[in-house]
């Protein structure tokens, strides 16, 4: 895609930020939708029907009604708040889980920077996100959000290891960081996709799922945002846009970490029936819908799951998964040393 | 035991702290204590082997007009499965009762409730402050002669 | 701001030095109010929380915010009956117990005695009301605890029994229905089909709650071994209803001392065993209103095919006016067990109406429970308690 726009409009800057405005117009279209999403799927699962009536068919329209709503309401900053990082706070959140879209590949023919690390950057630059946290946090002036943003920062903290861990044993398998590369090392049917290389990977891919959950702060990993304890954690003192621009970083976030989980272990753009239905735009299509099955995969955790405390939570990090992602890189090297 | 048992036995023991003693004719046999002994006879109920009240059931203010407080205790025995009440009586002047919340930990709430709602003074008890009403209102409420404030800290009392 | 380091008090896990330092850090204590305004203080509650990061040292209730005089009230009312929709409104969730112990004590007091067929339908309201709360206790702590699902479930249930107390008395939450020697109405023809339905669908739908709630590892480690109540501390802090059975001791009003006519039943009291932790544990006080309310249905299907003949109202004194004398009377409300104290001056308005609490009292126990627990651990202890603040402030 590059070299077509390069071709028609001779300007790199031009192109590189057209290049760039591709994910922000997929990622706010999509957390339109997901938060409808979620609300159809939780109603469904919850005895009860959601939204039914914004707009006509099932209330689709309920989330575009929600953020009218809110850039309507007064922004309200509390008197004793850390201005300057009350006000930076949502859009280091933002950037954070925006920056990674930058190394994730839509298809063969989009992504926006081929780097030869890529998912080394990706993992890298995710953990922004802990920085606007705890800027939230402290910046909000209240105990309560305080506490949240330290449970949430020493949870994501925690947790980059494993996910760490269980994409290397990707790139052990592989051979390169490079995203684009991984994806055309699963061209060819289903059976090529990652997951199912090696028994080791599977369980990659499951670690990977679950710390991936305490990445985003999902139930059951949601103690910094516990809505039960801690009214709404990290996000209490916001209202208005500035709550909407949260709200889009964590569900821009779930998405980013749904793709890479899609692109290193089950194929990304590559359609699982080989030829057929394969090509740029197939590709893009194959890619978005893997990467919904994960977001629903992951509100079905939500509504099902309560929540764990934060010392269990660290402990399912630091003592359940960090030692088995060692005991599968180990195990995916002998893999790796032994079948090749 | 029954009543007249209890009332017996407390008699022996502490003689004329015992003021009164009503077993029959009543719905729930009484018996009134000097509020000066109540504590020490509320222990002797608990530990000895045929009462043993282990458990205070409901802890009372009263206000009996003519410049009559009074606290009711009723107890109750899980073990043996008998009940009796106490009455203490106090006078509007000079309010003090001996607390019983090192006996049975529930008189704790009980007690600054009725120190909230009548003011009876319970001595010994370690934090008696309100605990129902804003802790700088005025007045005892439940009792009979009590007048409606017509502020609270600026705002209007009666609706 | 981490927490310091130290031995988590339930765990046991932790160490006092810190590594290189070779001695234990100092750590300000913090005071953080679970305010009055809180999704999980179950109303108008303040705890005022002293805590060390993560662990709480000290729990400080402070109660009131709904205080709204309710024995000044009924000291001012012209007649006993005008006190019960007062009484239904302490409990607001379980208003129907109210009543009934408050009737029961009137009763005692003007020794009256009602008609069988009063006393069915009301030991038959009693216990779907038990269902119904117990139904809020559970679905609230499974929210307390993070699970969103199983609370619309038992909200669902829920309304099929308030849908039989609207058709019987019109109204939902708050019925004025016990009266004194009597019904306000009697039940309308379609009661019995109705409740029968109730607990044909019901059965069922606990053993799904089971599954998704009660024996879900995450709620186990969550509420496991969390805040333990030993039957000695609990018999002293006057707790009753399930916070105590939870903590081993069989002690129910209805089969220890026995009132209206539950001795005709045929029912178990579930106690606290300790299954997945400690007992006395929140898991066993929240499995123990699972049980109550099976134990409750065989109640009401023992109940409701024996319903006899007759009129609700005939008992009901046109004039009460009792002699001087005073009463306590304690039954069992789903939250424990309240108790009227009511003395009587010989005129047609009560001269000291006094309820004692089951909330109230429980809610004193929260403190012993929840030195050294964590502040997660605070709110799950404080869902198991199941306080409602009408009842806690009166």
């Amino acid at each position: 895609m590059k070299e077509f726009l390069l071709n028609l409009l001779h300007n790199e800057i031009i192109v590189y930020s057209l290049m760039a405005f591709v994910p922000l117009a997929w990622v706010v279209p999509f957390a339109l939708f997901a938060v409808w999403w979620e609300r159809k799927i939780s109603a469904h699962m919850q005895d009860r029907l959601g939204p039914m009536r914004t707009g006509g068919w099932h209330g689709w329209a309920q989330t575009i009604a929600d953020i009218l709503k809110l850039i309507q309401k007064e922004d309200i900053i509390p008197t004793a708040a850390d201005k300057t990082l009350f006000k930076l706070a949502p859009f280091v959140v933002f950037v954070g889980s925006y920056a990674a879209y930058a190394a994730i590949p839509f298809s063969a023919a989009y992504i926006g920077s081929e780097i030869n690390i890529g998912l080394f950057y990706v993992i890298a630059i995710s953990s922004l996100v802990v920085v606007g946290l705890l800027m939230a946090g402290w910046a909000s002036n209240n105990k309560w959000s305080l506490f949240g943003a330290l449970r949430s920062a020493a949870q994501i903290v925690s947790y980059e290891i494993p996910v760490a861990l269980s994409l290397l044993t990707v790139v052990m398998v592989t051979g390169t960081f490079d995203l684009q590369a991984i994806n055309r090392a699963q061209t060819g049917y289903f059976w090529h996709w990652l997951v199912f290389q090696n028994p080791f990977l599977f369980i990659a891919a499951i670690i990977y799922f679950v710390a991936s959950l305490a990445e985003v702060n999902r139930t059951p990993f949601d103690l910094p945002e516990a809505e039960s304890e801690l009214v709404g954690g990290y996000h209490t003192e916001y209202g208005g846009m500035r709550f909407a621009l949260l709200f889009l970083a964590e569900y821009a976030n779930m998405f980013a970490v749904s793709a890479i989980a899609s692109t290193a272990f089950f194929g990304g753009w590559n359609s699982p029936f080989g030829d057929f239905l394969s090509g740029p735009l197939w590709g893009a299509f194959w890619f978005i819908s893997k990467g919904m099955v994960f977001i629903f995969v992951q509100m079905w955790l939500r509504w099902t799951l309560p929540r764990l405390r934060v010392d269990q939570l660290m402990y399912v990090g630091w003592k359940v998964l960090i030692p088995f992602s060692f005991v599968l890189v180990v195990g995916v090297g002998f893999w790796v040393m032994i079948f090749r | 035991m029954i009543p007249q048992e209890i009332s017996d036995k407390l008699k022996n023991k502490f003689g004329d702290a015992i003021l009164e003693s009503k077993t029959d004719g009543v719905i729930d046999p009484f018996i009134k204590v000097a509020p000066g002994k109540i504590e020490e006879i509320a222990l002797f109920l608990r530990d000895s082997e045929d009462t043993l009240f282990d458990s205070l059931m409901c802890l009372s203010g009263i206000d009996y007009t003519k410049g009559k407080l009074g606290v009711v205790y009723h107890l109750h025995s899980m073990k043996w499965n008998h009940k009796i009440v106490l009455k203490v009586d106090v006078s509007v002047e000079d309010p003090h009762c001996q607390s019983v919340q090192s006996v049975w930990k529930t008189a704790n709430w009980h007690e600054r409730e009725a120190y909230d709602l009548f003011g009876i003074i319970f001595d010994g008890h370690p934090d008696l402050r309100r605990i129902l009403l804003p802790d700088d209102w005025e007045g005892h409420p439940l009792r009979k002669d009590y007048q409606v404030p017509e502020y609270y800290n600026g705002m209007k009392v009666p609706y | 701001m981490e927490a310091a380091p130290a031995i988590h008090p339930a765990t046991g896990k932790g160490s006092m030095t810190v590594p290189g330092l070779g001695r234990s850090l100092k750590s300000e204590e913090m005071i953080i109010n679970m305010g009055p305004q809180h999704p999980s203080t179950h109303g108008v509650l303040r705890l005022e929380l002293i805590v060390d990061g993560e662990v709480v040292v000290d729990v400080i209730p402070h109660i009131g915010y709904l205080h709204r005089c309710f024995e000044k009230h009924a000291e001012h009312m012209t007649n006993y009956q005008q006190v019960i929709p007062y009484c239904d409104r302490m409990d607001y969730v379980a208003a129907m117990n109210n009543d009934l112990g408050y009737a029961i004590a009137c009763e005692k007091l003007l020794k009256i005695k009602v008609p069988d067929r009063v006393e069915y339908i009301r030991v038959i309201m009693a216990e779907l009301q038990r269902i119904a709360s117990h139904l809020i206790a559970i679905g609230t702590y499974g929210l307390d605890i993070g699970a969103f699902t199983p609370f619309l479930y038992c909200f669902r249930d829920r309304e099929r029994i308030l849908d039989i107390f609207e058709q019987t008395c019109g109204a939902r939450l708050l019925y004025n229905y016990i009266w004194i020697g009597g019904l306000s109405h009697d039940i309308p023809p379609t009661f019995v089909e109705k409740v029968k339905d109730f607990c044909r669908i019901f059965r069922p739908n606990i053993k799904e709650l089971n599954d998704l709630l009660s024996y879900n590892k995450i709620f186990i480690e969550r509420t496991a071994n969390v805040g333990v109540l030993p039957a000695e501390v609990g018999i002293n802090y006057g707790a009753s209803g399930p916070i105590l059975r939870g903590s081993g001791v069989a002690w129910d009003l209805r089969k220890n001392d026995p009132y209206s006519i539950y001795d005709r039943f045929d029912f178990e009291i579930p106690t606290g065993k300790g299954l997945m932790g400690t007992v006395g544990d929140c898991w066993d006080r929240y499995m123990v209103r699972v049980h109550e309310m099976e134990q409750s249905l065989n109640i009401i299907e023992q109940a409701v095919d024996r319903i006899p003949a007759g009129d609700v109202q005939s008992a009901v004194p046109k004039r009460i006016r009792p002699d001087a004398s005073e009463v306590y009377v304690r039954s069992e409300t789903p939250k424990g067990e309240i108790g009227y104290y009511i003395v009587a001056d010989g005129t047609t308005s009560p001269f000291r109406v006094k309820v004692r609490p089951p909330c109230f009292v429980n809610l004193s126990v929260l403190p012993a429970m929840s030195r050294g627990a964590m502040i997660a651990d605070v709110v799950a202890i404080l869902g198991s308690i199941d306080i409602v603040l009408g009842e806690v402030d009166r």
